[in-house]
């Protein structure tokens, strides 16, 4: 299994880096520190793995998926990371997060989320360790994911109304960020993603790995077990739950796809494409491909799904990108809704908009994947967007 | 002389007549492009020594909501970063004053390191401030700007300890911007009080010229961090009232008395 680690610049090749103000430094340095130190306890490893296995119910499952497998013509797994507690995998870099926090010594930790299930989960993990939490939300994804908003108050948690810019993950990041300039003396900022400044996107990937490493037990294609994948898809915001479920299959001869947010289509401006339609350069601290005009402006993307809804992803997919060690598509929010009804239908399992990306992208490659053996990252269940689709498209066919 | 030596000249001077020098910060292509320009030669008639001259971006992380605001407008109005520049030569020739521009990472990248630091030198602007980088990313940008005379500034925080303050002034920097207060710009009713510790930390290492910002919203907290510092920073709080006018005319009025105000509070 793979195990490099960025660079001492904190790059995966000439992705990544440090690009964060004076008053960040020493709490970046401190965080990789507490890291290094913890990842390498014995201790610290115990009282995770305790966690995720009566807490969050790891591991999660694989399932063969018989109807989508049927309808695509391949055989179809899925990864259930839906039925983690919290209903996505953004549960396993909080927690992680969580106890880095108490072992720094520090009692508050602020986030942002885009579809709420960061937020959600960052409160959890919170809840359960009695840290003060701050989640900072933008106002439109407040209004498209209100059932989170409510769980995060629910667990404890202050949610705040970001109104700049677009008003979504982007500008929550941003805003996140400043407040965690103001009180990085008693404050841990956990970042839902494998982006921002290193350590981050090294550190997420090390608690998201997870994904991948249960998969490669589970698919080992040895007697007992599932037969090895072919194809291994998941969906790219910032890019968590795809990297967890790719980095422990990197150059073992998988295909690795992510699939990004097409929403409107390329053409037209108004997406969350960074990886497939982008350009490299530095967004919330890393360098990475990011969607921005000739001056460097960043350009606000567009998603139906407000965890994909995001300009930039994490600079180790920009790495996998350039190297060819995964290969990035994307698909429509009109792909992306219908793959909502038709895999809830198929499978009885309603997926998080995030995550029908990634179906709708083996719905559309049906053809090309005849044969095969493909996982879906099944990145989290889709509760907290039945009200969205059901307002968009109308009760009759919700 | 290069920028860089202006700035050394500058600060010399002030000290020698027993005050700190005054840095107003405003962004450039504020209201619009074209009364941007007066809001600078205002300020400089009213006592303005240097101007930090903010490029606009579209996601600063180290400013607060009234920066974050005028910038968006300015790129609303149409300061793209090439009409940036252009403002800026106007700005230095039309006020004599020394320039030092300052902006994010990200258009630096997107115009190229070298090419970014040649139009600087074209401009007449004398340093470069870089809000949301810090040593251990500086390096490209603080050699490309060595080669070409013009200054690059570091900054100090709280947060910054003593081995890492080593690390900053090795970098050879026209002066250190100290940052006030923990957090991003905007203005602060309570004063700072980390401006003595930061001051005497500095000075423990080395004599290079230190330079308060972040938070100095009135004449008071100002003559504060003259009686420490080498020089004073005051962006929101200027910014502010150009926002809050409803004419290029009301806004030059406006910034003319409070720099003023400012400008007299720097004096030991
Ligand atoms: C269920 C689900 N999947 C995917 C994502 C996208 O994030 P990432 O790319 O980091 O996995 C989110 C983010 O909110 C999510 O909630």
């Amino acid at each position: 299994m793979t195990d490099y680690r960025p660079d001492t610049s904190g790059r995966f090749g000439e992705f990544g880096g440090q690009f964060a103000p004076e008053t960040l430094i020493p709490a970046l340095q401190e965080l990789e520190a507490a890291f290094e130190v913890a990842w390498s306890d014995p201790g610290f490893h115990a009282e995770l793995d305790a966690l995720y296995a009566s807490f969050v119910g790891r591991p999660t499952p694989v399932y063969h998926a018989k109807r989508l497998s049927q309808r695509v013509g391949a055989e179809v797994y899925l990864k259930r990371e839906d039925l983690a507690h919290t209903g996505a995998h953004k549960i396993n870099n909080t927690l992680g997060q969580a106890l880095l926090t108490q072992r720094m010594g520090k009692s508050r930790v602020v986030a942002e989320t885009g579809a709420g299930q960061h937020g959600v989960a960052t409160a959890t993990a919170s809840a359960l360790l009695g840290l003060e939490c701050v989640v900072y939300m933008g106002a439109k994804d407040i209004e498209r994911q209100a059932l989170n908003v409510y769980r995060m108050r629910l667990l404890g948690a202050e949610v705040i109304a970001v109104h700049k810019g677009a008003a979504t993950l982007k500008d929550a990041v941003s805003e996140a960020f400043r407040y965690w300039v103001s009180s990085v003396e008693s404050t841990h900022y956990i970042i839902g993603s494998v982006v921002g400044p290193h350590p981050f996107p090294f550190i997420v990937r090390e608690f998201q790995k997870i994904i991948g490493t249960e998969l490669r037990q589970q698919m080992s294609g040895e007697p007992g077990s599932f037969p090895r994948p072919d194809v291994i898809v998941a969906s790219v915001g910032g890019g968590s739950n795809a990297m967890g479920i790719f980095f422990p299959w990197v150059r073992s001869g998988v295909d690795l796809v992510g699939v990004e947010a097409a929403g409107h289509g390329l053409e037209s401006g108004a997406h969350g494409a960074s990886l497939v339609a982008g350009t490299p350069g530095v967004l919330h601290g890393s360098r990475t491909y990011m969607l921005q005009d000739r001056d460097g402006q960043v350009i606000e993307a567009h998603s139906v799904s407000a965890g994909l809804d995001y300009p930039g992803s994490g600079p180790e997919h920009s790495y996998f990108r350039d190297e060819g060690l995964a290969r990035y598509v994307a698909v429509t929010d009109v792909e992306a809704l219908s793959a909502f009804h038709e895999f809830s239908r198929l499978e009885g399992i309603i997926p998080a908009l995030e995550s029908a990306h990634a179906v709708a992208w083996v719905l559309r490659e049906a053809a090309s994947l005849k044969g095969k053996t493909v996982v879906i990252n099944l990145s989290g269940r889709g509760d907290k967007d039945v009200q969205q689709v059901a307002a968009m498209q109308g009760d009759e066919d919700a | 002389m290069t920028g860089k030596e202006r700035l050394a000249a500058l600060f010399d001077s002030a000290n020698s007549q027993g005050r700190a020098v005054f840095m107003p910060y405003l962004t450039v292509g504020l209201p619009d492009p074209e009364s941007s320009v007066a809001m600078f030669t205002a300020m400089a008639e009213a006592g303005a020594d240097a101007f930090e001259v903010g490029f606009p971006y579209s996601d600063p992380l180290m400013d607060g909501p009234t920066i974050h605001e005028a910038g968006l407008a300015a790129i609303q109005a149409g300061t793209t970063v090439a009409v940036g520049f252009d403002l800026v030569a106007q700005i230095a020739a039309t006020t004599g004053k020394p320039v030092i521009v300052m902006t994010y990472v990200n258009p630096v990248l997107a115009v190229g390191i070298e090419t970014f630091v040649d139009r600087l030198v074209e401009a007449g602007a004398c340093a470069l401030i870089v809000s949301d980088i810090a040593v251990g990313e500086t390096q490209e940008i603080t050699a490309a700007c060595s080669l070409r005379g013009i200054g690059y500034v570091q900054f100090v925080a709280p947060t910054t300890g003593t081995d890492r303050l080593r690390e900053i002034v090795a970098t050879d920097p026209v002066f250190v911007y100290g940052i006030a207060e923990l957090g991003v710009t905007g203005e602060r009713r309570q004063g700072s009080s980390n401006l003595t510790t930061l001051a005497a930390t500095l000075r423990a290492v080395s004599e290079v010229p230190l330079v308060f910002g972040v938070g100095i919203s009135n004449p008071e907290q100002a003559a504060a961090a003259a009686a420490v510092g080498d020089g004073v920073i005051v962006g929101s709080a200027l910014v502010r009232r150009v926002l809050e006018s409803n004419t290029p005319e009301d806004a030059v009025t406006a910034l003319r008395s409070a720099v003023k105000a400012f400008a007299s509070a720097m004096t030991r």
